[in-house]
Formats: C-alpha cells, sequence, structure tokens
C-alpha cells in the first residue's frame, strides 16, 4: 500500500513522531528504532549544550525537527529558528510559543507571526496550536506545512480532550493534522489515527514508560492500526435504537 | 539602640515602589493560615484533587499531612517525572564577594561576623569561572554578599558579561534591587533572579535583620516582580526554613510564587528550601527545628502545588538526603560548591571566608554520577538567552 505522509514534498512511511526529552540519552536510539520513526522532535535549547549534547544521540537518517520551546513570543521563536538552521538543524522547525508556565497552552496569534516570518525564509513550519478552526486557517495562510492541534496539555498524558475540535480540523483544513501533546496511551494515539489525523506525536507517553522502548513500539503498532481502520473506511456505529414506526409510513408509493 | 534602627516597613530614598497588592495578598493568606486546623481528610482531598487550591496547599503543609508522607512523595514523584521526564538540572553557585552592610544574626556574612573579607577582580572571577566551566558545568549562580558599595551593580553586570562567556545559563543571588537595574542586568546576560525573603512574618523579621537595606521587608518582598518587569525570564523563592514557623513561612513562599505566577504566566517559577546551618562564631544556629521530615513535607508540598516549578536542593543537605529528593521532586542540584571566595581555582585556597558549612561536599563528576545511577539524566542547559 503507498500510503505516505507528505509534509512539504517530504515523504515518510511512519507516522508517529517522537519526541526526545524527557529521558535518558542513551535511550533515544532503541526507542527511535522501535518506533520506527522516521521524524524525531528536540528542543532546540537541548541541543544548546556543549556536554551531553542531544543530537550526539540521535541515530542518522531520522528527519531532525526541533522545537523552538522556550519562546514566549513570535520574535524569540523566529530567533530560535534560525539558529536552529545556523547550527544544522535543518529546514523543518517546529513553532511552540508559550507564554504559560503553568498549564504549557501555546499562544495561537503569535504562532501565526512566527509561522508566516518562518515560512517566507524557506523553512518547513509545522506549528503547535490550540485547535482553533480560525488560527488553523490563519496558519494555512501564513504558510504552515502542516498544523499541530494539542490533544490536551503538555505532559498530562490525558488523551485527546480536544476531540470534537480536532475532528473539525481535519474535516476543515487541507495541510496533514497532526496530533501532538497530551496522548498518554497507545489507545489514544489509535483513536486519533482512526480519527483522520495524518500522524501522532508523543514524548511523555513514552518518557514515562517503565519501559520507553517497548512503549515506543506499542505506540507505533497503536498509530499502524489506528492509520488501517480509518484507510478501511470505520463501521458504522449506532448510537441509538431507532423507532419502530417510520415517521415516512404515511407516504404512498 | 533600638531606636536608632530605621522602621522597617518604611522604603529608602532610591528604593523603587512598586505598589504592594502582592505584598498583602501574601501576608494576608499568611497570617489567615492556620496549620492545626486541618484534619487527615482534608490532606486525602488535597491529595486527590488534580489541581491544587491554596487550601489544598496549606493541607499539605500541616501537622496532620505529616502521615502522609509515603503519599505526598508518591504524588509528588508522578508531577516532577511527568513535567520534567528523567532530567536533573545541575549548577554551581560563584561567590565572587562576601562584603555586608546587612546585620542578619543567623548569617555568617554578617556585618558584625569577624571573618575574612574579599571580593574577586574581574581577572579573578574569569579565573573562577574557567575553573568551573572545566568541569563540564553550562549553569553558574552569582552571589554576593548585600553591599552596594562594595559590589555595585556595575560590577556584578561585569560578572554576568564574563559569565555569559563561559555558560549558558547565568543566575543571580545578589541584593534587591530597582526594575531598571534588573534590566541593565538582563542585558549584561543575567536571566534568572532568586531572592529569599527569609521569614514572610514582617514582626519576627524585624527582629532578625537589625541594620542595613535588607531591614526593609517590603522592598525584599517585590523584587520577583521587579525582576520579571526587568525582562528576567524566571524568578526564584525560598524562605530559610527554621527562622519563624515552617508551615507558615513555607505556605506564603508558596502563595509569593503563585500570586506572581498568576500575575506573570510566561515566569519561570523556582523555589529554594534552605534550612538554617551552623555559620562561624555562632554555635546557637542549627536546623534542630527542622528535621528531614518535615522538609521532605515543603519540598513535596511545593512540587505538588506548582508541579512546573524548578526546585533546587542545596548543599546544606547531606548526600543521602540530596540523592533521594531528585528522585521525588527536586529538578535542580548544585555540585562541586564552594561558599567561599576565590575557592575554586587550583590551589582551592579562600580569599574570603564561607557563608554557611556545607554539608554535601561532592565534585560535579561525582554528582553526574550518583544522578546518572538513579536511572536519571543530567542535564548541563536547556536554555537559549533570547
Amino acid at each position: 500500500m503507498n500510503d505516505k505522509l507528505i509534509i512539504a514534498g517530504h515523504e515518510f512511511n511512519s507516522r508517529f513522531i517522537l519526541g526526545s526529552g524527557k529521558y535518558s540519552l542513551e535511550l533515544i536510539k532503541a526507542a527511535v528504532e522501535n518506533a520506527g520513526a522516521e521524524i524525531i522532535t528536540l528542543a532546540l535549547r537541548r541541543a544548546n549544550s556543549d556536554s551531553d549534547n542531544i543530537l550526539d544521540y540521535i541515530p542518522k537518517g531520522v528527519t531532525l525537527l526541533p522545537n523552538t520551546s522556550g519562546a514566549r513570543n513570535a520574535e524569540e521563536a523566529v530567533r530560535i529558528a534560525r539558529l536552529s538552521r545556523e547550527v544544522g538543524c535543518g529546514d523543518f522547525v517546529k513553532i511552540e510559543v508559550i507564554h504559560d508556565s503553568k498549564y504549557l497552552l501555546p499562544d495561537n496569534y503569535e504562532t501565526i507571526k512566527a509561522t508566516e516570518i518562518l515560512a517566507k525564509e524557506g523553512f518547513i513550519v509545522m506549528p503547535y496550536m490550540y485547535p482553533d478552526l480560525n488560527a488553523a486557517r490563519d496558519l494555512v495562510n501564513a504558510g504552515a506545512a502542516t498544523i499541530m492541534p494539542l490533544g490536551a496539555p503538555i505532559g498530562s498524558n490525558k488523551g485527546i480532550c480536544t476531540k470534537d475540535f480536532i475532528k473539525i480540523l481535519i474535516e476543515e483544513i487541507d495541510l496533514p493534522i497532526i496530533v501532538d501533546a497530551g496522548i498518554g496511551k497507545p489507545s489514544q494515539a489509535c483513536e486519533a489515527m482512526e480519527m483522520g489525523a495524518a500522524a501522532v506525536m508523543a514524548n511523555t507517553a513514552i518518557a514515562t514508560a517503565g519501559d520507553i522502548p517497548a512503549m515506543a513500539e506499542a505506540f507505533k503498532k497503536a498509530i499502524e492500526a489506528g492509520r488501517t481502520a480509518y484507510l478501511s473506511g470505520m463501521g458504522r456505529v449506532i448510537e441509538k435504537a431507532s423507532a419502530s414506526s417510520p415517521l415516512t409510513g404515511f407516504l404512498q408509493d | 539602640m533600638e531606636n536608632k534602627r530605621i522602621d522597617h516597613m518604611t522604603y529608602l530614598p532610591d528604593m523603587e515602589n512598586i505598589g504592594s497588592e502582592i505584598q498583602d495578598k501574601v501576608i494576608k493568606a499568611r497570617n489567615d493560615y492556620t496549620p492545626d486546623k486541618y484534619t487527615a481528610a482534608d490532606v486525602t482531598e488535597a491529595l486527590k484533587a488534580d489541581v491544587l487550591t491554596p487550601y489544598d496547599f496549606g493541607a499539605l503543609l500541616s501537622p496532620a499531612a505529616g502521615n502522609f508522607l509515603e503519599e505526598m512523595a508518591k504524588r509528588a514523584m508522578a508531577e516532577t517525572r511527568k513535567h520534567f521526564g528523567n532530567s536533573i538540572n545541575m549548577f554551581t553557585p560563584l561567590y565572587i564577594a562576601n562584603y555586608c552592610e546587612n546585620y542578619c544574626i543567623y548569617c555568617g556574612f554578617n556585618c558584625h561576623n569577624k571573618i575574612n573579607r574579599a571580593k574577586l577582580n574581574e581577572e579573578e572571577i574569569e579565573q573562577e569561572m574557567k575553573a568551573i566551566a572545566d568541569t563540564g558545568l553550562e549553569e553558574v549562580l552569582i552571589l554576593t554578599g548585600e553591599s552596594r558599595k562594595m559590589s555595585d551593580v556595575e560590577y556584578i553586570g561585569m560578572a554576568c558579561r564574563l559569565a555569559s562567556k563561559y555558560f549558558k545559563v547565568v543566575g543571580l543571588e545578589v541584593y534587591p534591587m530597582n526594575t531598571d537595574e534588573y534590566r541593565y542586568l538582563h542585558e549584561c546576560g543575567a536571566d534568572y533572579v532568586t531572592v529569599f525573603q527569609e521569614t514572610y512574618n514582617s514582626d519576627k523579621y524585624e527582629t532578625l535583620h537589625l541594620e542595613g537595606h535588607k531591614r526593609v521587608f517590603p522592598y525584599r518582598l517585590n523584587a520577583q516582580e521587579r525582576a520579571i518587569r526587568g525582562g528576567m525570564r524566571g524568578v526564584g523563592f525560598a524562605a530559610l526554613l527554621g527562622l519563624d514557623d515552617f508551615r507558615r513561612d513555607a505556605f506564603a513562599t508558596g502563595m509569593h510564587a503563585y500570586l506572581i505566577q498568576k500575575k506573570y504566566p510566561h515566569a519561570d517559577i523556582a523555589f529554594s528550601c534552605p534550612r538554617l546551618r551552623p555559620i562561624i562564631n555562632n554555635d546557637k544556629i542549627n536546623p534542630k527545628d527542622v528535621h528531614e521530615p518535615q522538609l521532605l513535607q515543603v519540598i513535596c508540598a511545593y512540587r505538588i502545588f506548582m508541579p512546573f516549578a524548578s526546585i533546587t536542593i542545596s548543599t546544606r543537605e547531606c548526600q543521602r538526603f540530596r540523592d533521594n529528593i531528585i528522585k521525588i521532586a527536586a529538578t535542580k542540584i548544585s555540585a562541586g560548591v564552594d561558599v567561599g571566595i576565590g575557592g575554586h581555582t587550583e590551589d582551592g585556597s579562600h580569599k574570603g571566608d564561607e557563608q554557611f558549612e556545607i554539608s554535601d561536599g561532592r565534585n560535579v563528576e561525582q554528582v553526574y554520577k550518583a544522578i546518572k545511577e538513579q536511572g536519571l539524566q543530567p542535564v548541563m542547559s536547556e536554555y537559549i538567552y533570547v
């Protein structure tokens, strides 16, 4: 089956974007391999260290998706993205603009501004956002390559709390919708894929698992299952019993 | 003598007054807090809550919660891993001067304590920084005694500029200053400011801080807010536990951080959890009031109340406590610590005496290894100055 994830013309076989934060550096390689991930996110601020640089632990051949975490406004996100390109992290960038230290919710307005600037500079911009249809449309117009709505606050492992709103984005936005943040279990990743998400990004759920490589593999399988189910056309679910005498029974012929 | 002392609630000329809305709320919260009224049921409710209210936080600091230490530690650990994963940040403090104009009766640096005073010059600071950077550390916390005369803002700024050459992250623990001075130091490369309020009981504060600008209680209490307004990314809070009722002071510390975070949601929040330590020439000062279980309770309460806050564990505590608390709640640990002036360079001799006695003298390599052995990831920096 030729089912590729295409982001700005780049093709990927895997629909699992793995985060590299919050766990021991030595485990990154095994996690990537077990996840079958072809894209790995990393906080550029973690790649700004001279000792134990996270970049040294990421297997070759995996596409780097540096994020701008630490940016509190568009201007800072732009500066971090440019720095990321300078240090050789490539053209992909995940925009994270957060100025809320408690819930780490993204600022859609600043994210749109940063997306517009960076897309013009040739970056492949993947904005992390709160699932708001109007903001998503603005991101498309600003030149985003994908839209990455959150399922729940970062690190919360609460699942897809914003399910109905992500569904709207999937229906209305023509770019790949990648569910990012909040997914805590493989079953939730599967659910996102069944809904028609193009990919799932997860970090904390894997990083806080007892066996990190094994959990990476579990996510991989769940994402594949969800994708296959989506492509197969989901079976009909009857929510309520139907009335026994049809309302249209009065019609003749 | 008593009459000559300045009023501890009145700002001195040159001290910027940004208003007292947060201060008033913190003081009120502290005054209203009655640790003894909480019951075991309050504690279990607090531990069940998804996001804790100030009332819940009060429950976790109460004597009733003393019987729930294991449950608190479990919840704290889950929150720490959820928000920080396995990362433990490493840093070291660098004392560049110990001149002090304050008379704080519990502190080794106080202006009447006969100790060797010293101040490092630019060249000496650079040597110290080089020596620290050679150990692999990428975060430094610059400290001075509180003397504007001997360690003026330009002097601290010089140290910040040097520090940005050798380190990724530069923090400050110096005397409180005005917003424009914080802005200047931010431009020199500093991004984090920690100010210990010592105690949030202003009456008690007055009896402990007899002379110097530190005597002015409200100016100190509002330092974090001025630092944020001056552009600093993060601010740190602490009460010196044991000076007054530690439960009330810990509660006030948490409320202070909580209110600052509400008003400035982008600010990074950090806690330190110092207990009194013995100092040179004063045998009466010792940390007998706050024992390890109480300290653990306070640290876990901070973690559960503000799960996203950075918590630093000091070398005032012993190796055993530190190695265990990083598994549970602390996310930042110092290593290779020297609290004297000029002790990092080769001969290790001090130009000026230490502020207090440390309990964990391990070097960077040893602490790094200890973190690894807990299955955690030592992180030298995860920060970009923007």
